[in-house]
């Protein structure tokens, strides 16, 4: 038997303002996006801020959108599920995703990573015009633009972690910080 | 077809392309999963332009939030209007930010940055 009073007591220490674990389809996203936008109206939360959190939430749920095939296509026993949590801690927010990922996958998604990881405020606003301007599209997203994005627009460094499950997949984690005390 | 218009949704913007006037309007959100597929129209309309266009052509951007996957596309139509700016129209790109979107107006000094097309930041006050 699950303990849902242990589920429930995490979310409420960490002030989980919404979470969702399942399929994530262009429906679900519209509806998450809607009710973090009319949450974060209620709480008469800065435009500023409102708007961050927006993009950033947009950047990630879209990550998570394009990438859930991957696994899928070889690993045909898991299902599309992904997993998205948003808590707010005084005025910060924190985003967390979890999805699988192929092991082969990894390295070039960790480098990318820590690439962006690497750069400061300006190195990344340069980053980002080039990989914009440089042609490629994935006909999935952004061709790699996202997680440039976030990093410019949270001024914080990504956190991440993979934990392998066997030898074809592992679970990929982002931790997204997003606070007003930037730039 | 002298007019392209499309309604704006949650997650696109709206549209309205006059063609005969050389008036392009980009209002709202731009934050669909494929946007490849929803600026096609309007990147052939802007080729099918190019050959008609006025003597000068405004465009008007005024985005409330743009994912990454549109702002690759954004490029793309900034791109035919840089095309037609060297054909001979006088482009001008107003690139409208709220008060307070120091993003938005970010991201609009990096496509001018990008694009040799003259562009005016427009403030909005919300």
């Amino acid at each position: 038997m699950v303990d849902v009073f242990d589920i429930y007591d995490k979310m409420e220490r960490n002030n989980v303002l919404l979470s969702f674990k399942g399929e994530i389809t262009s429906d679900l996203l519209t509806s998450i996006l809607q009710i973090m936008e009319n949450k974060m109206d209620t709480m008469q939360e800065e435009p500023k801020m409102k708007k961050k959190v927006y993009n950033v939430l947009v950047e990630c749920l879209q990550n998570l959108y394009h990438h859930l095939d991957e696994v899928t296509e070889v690993e045909m026993d898991k299902n599309r599920s992904a997993i998205f949590m948003i808590g707010k801690l005084e005025s910060k927010y924190t985003i967390f995703t979890g999805n699988y990922i192929l092991n082969e996958n990894i390295q070039g998604l960790k480098n990318r990573l820590d690439e962006v990881n690497a750069l400061s405020k300006e190195e990344l606003k340069e980053y980002y015009k080039k990989v914009l301007n440089n042609g490629e599209m994935s006909l999935k997203g952004g061709g790699g633009l996202g997680m440039i994005d976030i990093a410019r627009k949270t001024g914080e460094k990504l956190e991440y972690n993979f934990l392998e499950i066997d030898n074809k997949i592992s679970f990929f984690t982002l931790n997204i910080k997003v606070s007003s005390q930037q730039n | 077809m002298d007019k392209y218009a499309i309604e704006g949704t949650p997650k696109t913007p709206s549209i309205s392309f006059d063609l005969a006037g050389g008036v392009l309007e980009i209002k709202g959100r731009s934050i669909p999963e494929n946007s490849i597929e929803f600026y096609k129209p309007l990147v052939d309309s802007l080729d099918k332009y190019s050959s008609t266009a006025k003597p000068a052509t405004t465009v008007n951007v005024q985005l409330e939030y743009f994912n990454t996957s549109s702002s690759k596309c954004i490029l793309d139509v900034f791109k035919k209007l840089e095309g037609i700016h060297k054909g001979g129209s006088a482009v001008t790109i107003n690139w409208h930010y709220e008060e307070d979107d120091e993003d938005m107006l970010e991201a609009g000094e990096d496509y001018q940055a990008i694009i040799n097309v003259p562009f005016k930041m427009v403030m909005v006050a919300e």
